[in-house]
C-alpha cells in the first residue's frame, strides 16, 4: 500500500460527494422538468394570452382563417366529459373496492386485483378503437333511444338526451374516459380499504353489524380522505385523457345542449390540430389551451395528493 | 324487555337492515362483474379483429402505400422497439439515481419530499402537454420531427414510474444491512451501489418494466415529436416510424387494409404491455418469497 490511511479517506470521501451530488442532480432533473414545462408552455401561449386576453377562457370563438381563437368550447368538453366520467366511474369503483377487500374470498383476492390492474395498463390507444368501432354502434343503437326514451322524456334534463343518436359525442366519449378511470380509482380505493384497522371492523361485527353497515358506517368514514383522494387522482387523469377522447367525441368545435352532440377537449383539440396549425395566434392558442389543461390537473393532483399523503399519515399512526 | 333479541322487538328493522347489506353487495358484485366485463369484452375484440391480421408479412413488410394491397408494420415495430429501447436507456440511470438519492441522501429533506411530490404529480400529468413541451423545446428549435424528440418525450413519462417504484423498493431493505455495510468501513456510495440497490435488485426490475410497459403504449405525446413514418428507417434524427402512431392513422383512415393492420398493430401491442405488467408482477412475487 502506497497510500496513507487518510488518503484513501480523502479519496472516498471525494467518491461519495461526487455520487451524491450526481443523484441529487438527477433528483432535481425532475423538478426542472416541471417548471420547465411551465415555463415553456407559457411562453408559446403568451402570444395568444397577450392578444386575447382573460376573455380567451370564456370566448367560444375558434375561427383559425379569421384569427380569432377562445378556449371555451374544449374547457367545457373537457370539464363535462371528466365531471360525468366520474358520476359513473365512482360508485362502479367503490363496488369493485369493496368486493375485492371485503366480498371477494381470499384465494380469488389476487387474480381479480391484477385483472382491474391490466384494465389500467391496456394503452388509451385501444380504448380509443375499441370505443369507435365496437362501442359506439350499438350504444348509437340502442342505449341513446333508450335514454331519449326514458331520461329524455323528463322537463328540463330531457334536453341533455335529445338529438340524432350519431353514438359519438359528449356522452359516449364519457362512457370510455369511465372504463379508463375505473381501474385507477379502484386500486387506490382497495389500497385505502385495506389500511383500516380490523380491530374496528371486528368490533363493528360483534355488536352485529351487517357488512354492508361496517363498509359504510366504519371502512368509508376511516377511509374518506383517501377515498376522495383517489377520485381526485382519477379525475386527473380523465382531464388529460387524449388518444381515447380524440377517437369518440366527434371533434366538433360547438357547444349544445345535448350530451349526444358531438364535442371537443382541450386534449382531443391539440391532438387533432396542433399537427397542421400555423405559427402565430393558432398555434399560440393550442399552446395556451395545453397551458389550461396542464395547470388544472396540476392544482388537481396536488390536492389529491395532500388527501393522500394525510391518509398515508393516518396508516403511520396504526402501526 | 331489555333481553329479548333485536329480531323479535322490531322485525321491520332487523328486514331492513338485512335487506339493504344484500342489495348493496350484491350491486358490488355487479360492479365486479361489470369491470370484468369490460376487461373480456376489449380483450375479446382485439382478438377477434387482430389475430387474423397477425402474419409473417406483417413483421416483414413495411407500411403500404395508401390505396395498395398488402404491407405490414416493420417500420413501426422497429421505430417503437428504437423509440422505447432509447428511453429506458435514457430513463433507468436517471431514475434509478433520483430514486437512490431519495432513500439514501436527501430522505426527509425537503428538497427529497418536494422531489417526491412533483414526481408524484408527472405519474399522471396529461402526456399530451408533455409532447407539447418537447415540441416547443426541442422540435421547433431543430425545425424538424425526430426520433429523438420522441424518446425525450418518452423518458419524461418514464422516469417518474422509475423513480416512485426505486424509492419504495430501496426502502424495504432492512436497515440492518446499510448498517453492516458501514461497519465494515464501506464508503457511503458503495453501501448504496453495491449492498442497496442489489438487494433491491428485482422491485427495481419491476418499476423499469412496468415504466416499459406504460411508454410503449402511448401515443400522444409521440404525435407532435417523433411523428410518424412510412418507411423503414433507423435514423433517430429523422421522423420515425412508430406502432401507436400508426395504429392511430391506420384505424383513422378509409383503407380497409390499413384498418386490418391498425386492428394488428392494436393487438401486438396490447399484448406486449399485458407481458410487460404480468412479467413485472411475476418478478416481484418471487422477490418477496424468495
Amino acid at each position: 500500500m502506497n497510500m496513507t490511511r487518510s488518503q484513501v479517506a480523502k479519496r472516498q470521501r471525494f467518491q461519495d460527494a461526487i455520487f451524491q451530488y450526481s443523484t441529487q442532480f438527477f433528483a432535481i432533473t425532475v423538478l426542472v422538468a416541471l417548471l420547465g414545462i411551465i415555463i415553456s408552455l407559457f411562453k408559446d401561449a403568451w402570444p395568444a394570452l397577450h392578444q386575447f386576453g382573460f376573455g380567451f377562457f370564456t370566448s367560444t370563438d375558434w375561427d383559425i382563417i379569421g384569427g380569432e381563437f377562445g378556449g371555451f368550447v374544449p374547457i367545457y368538453g373537457t370539464v363535462i366529459t371528466s365531471f360525468i366520467a366520474l358520476l359513473i366511474a365512482v360508485p362502479l369503483s367503490f363496488g369493485i373496492a369493496v368486493f375485492l377487500t371485503e366480498i371477494c374470498p381470499n384465494s380469488l383476492r389476487r387474480p381479480f386485483g391484477t385483472a382491474v390492474e391490466l384494465l389500467a395498463a391496456v394503452p388509451s390507444i385501444i380504448y380509443g378503437m375499441f370505443g369507435l368501432f365496437f362501442f359506439v354502434p350499438p350504444f348509437a343503437e340502442y342505449v341513446e333511444p333508450a335514454l331519449a326514451g326514458t331520461l329524455g322524456q323528463i322537463p328540463v334534463i330531457g334536453i341533455l338526451f335529445s338529438g340524432a343518436f350519431n353514438g359519438i359525442g359528449i356522452l359516449c366519449a364519457s362512457l370510455i374516459l369511465a372504463m379508463m378511470i375505473l381501474p385507477f380509482i379502484t386500486s387506490i380505493m382497495r389500497d385505502v380499504f385495506e389500511i383500516v384497522p380490523p380491530i374496528l371492523k371486528e368490533s363493528a361485527y360483534g355488536i352485529g353489524c351487517t357488512t354492508w353497515e361496517v363498509i359504510c358506517r366504519i371502512v368509508l368514514p376511516y377511509t374518506s380522505t383517501g377515498v376522495i383522494g383517489g377520485i381526485m387522482l382519477g379525475l386527473g387523469r380523465a382531464l388529460g385523457e387524449t388518444m381515447a377522447v380524440t377517437f369518440v367525441i366527434g371533434n366538433a368545435h360547438k357547444i349544445s345542449p345535448s350530451l349526444f352532440a358531438a364535442g371537443s377537449s382541450i386534449a382531443s383539440t391539440l391532438a387533432n390540430e396542433f399537427g397542421e396549425a400555423e405559427a402565430g395566434a393558432h398555434l399560440s392558442s393550442l399552446f395556451a389551451l395545453g397551458l389550461a389543461l396542464f395547470i388544472i390537473t396540476l392544482i388537481i393532483l396536488s390536492l389529491a395528493k395532500f388527501m393522500l399523503i394525510r391518509m398515508e399519515k393516518a396508516k403511520g399512526v396504526k402501526t | 324487555m331489555s333481553t329479548t333479541p333485536f329480531s323479535k322487538h322490531n322485525p321491520d328493522l332487523f328486514k331492513r337492515r338485512k335487506f339493504a347489506n344484500a342489495l348493496g353487495l350484491t350491486l358490488s358484485i355487479s360492479a365486479m362483474v361489470v369491470g370484468m366485463a369490460i376487461l373480456i369484452w376489449i380483450l375479446t375484440v382485439l382478438f377477434y379483429k387482430g389475430f387474423s391480421e397477425i402474419d409473417l408479412e406483417m413483421f416483414t413488410a413495411s407500411a403500404p402505400a395508401p390505396g395498395s394491397e398488402g404491407g405490414g408494420l416493420l417500420n413501426a415495430i422497429v421505430g417503437s422497439l428504437l423509440l422505447v429501447g432509447s428511453c429506458t436507456l435514457i430513463s433507468t440511470p436517471v431514475g434509478v439515481l433520483a430514486g437512490i438519492y431519495l432513500t439514501e441522501y436527501g430522505d426527509r429533506s425537503k428538497i427529497a419530499a418536494i422531489t417526491r411530490f412533483v414526481t408524484d404529480i408527472m405519474l399522471s400529468a396529461p402526456s399530451i402537454v408533455i409532447g407539447l413541451f418537447v415540441y416547443a423545446i426541442f422540435v421547433a428549435q431543430i425545425k424538424h420531427f425526430s426520433g429523438w424528440a420522441g424518446t425525450v418525450a418518452l423518458s419524461l413519462i418514464a422516469v417518474p414510474v422509475i423513480v416512485r417504484t426505486t424509492e419504495n423498493m430501496l426502502r424495504l431493505v432492512p436497515s440492518t444491512l446499510r448498517e453492516a455495510a458501514y461497519a465494515l468501513g464501506t464508503p457511503k456510495w458503495k453501501v448504496s451501489f453495491n449492498i442497496i440497490l442489489r438487494a433491491a435488485q428485482s422491485g427495481v426490475m419491476t418499476g423499469i418494466l412496468l415504466a416499459i410497459a406504460r411508454v410503449s403504449g402511448e401515443t400522444a405525446p409521440l404525435l407532435f415529436t417523433a411523428l410518424n413514418n412510412q418507411f423503414f428507417s433507423m435514423n433517430m434524427n429523422a421522423p420515425m416510424a412508430n406502432l401507436p402512431v400508426t395504429i392511430f392513422q391506420f384505424a383513422m383512415s378509409p383503407y380497409e387494409n390499413w384498418n386490418g393492420l391498425a386492428w394488428g398493430g392494436a393487438l401486438l401491442i396490447t399484448m406486449a404491455v399485458l407481458t410487460l405488467n404480468i412479467l413485472a408482477r411475476v418478478v416481484f412475487r418471487e422477490k418477496v418469497q424468495g
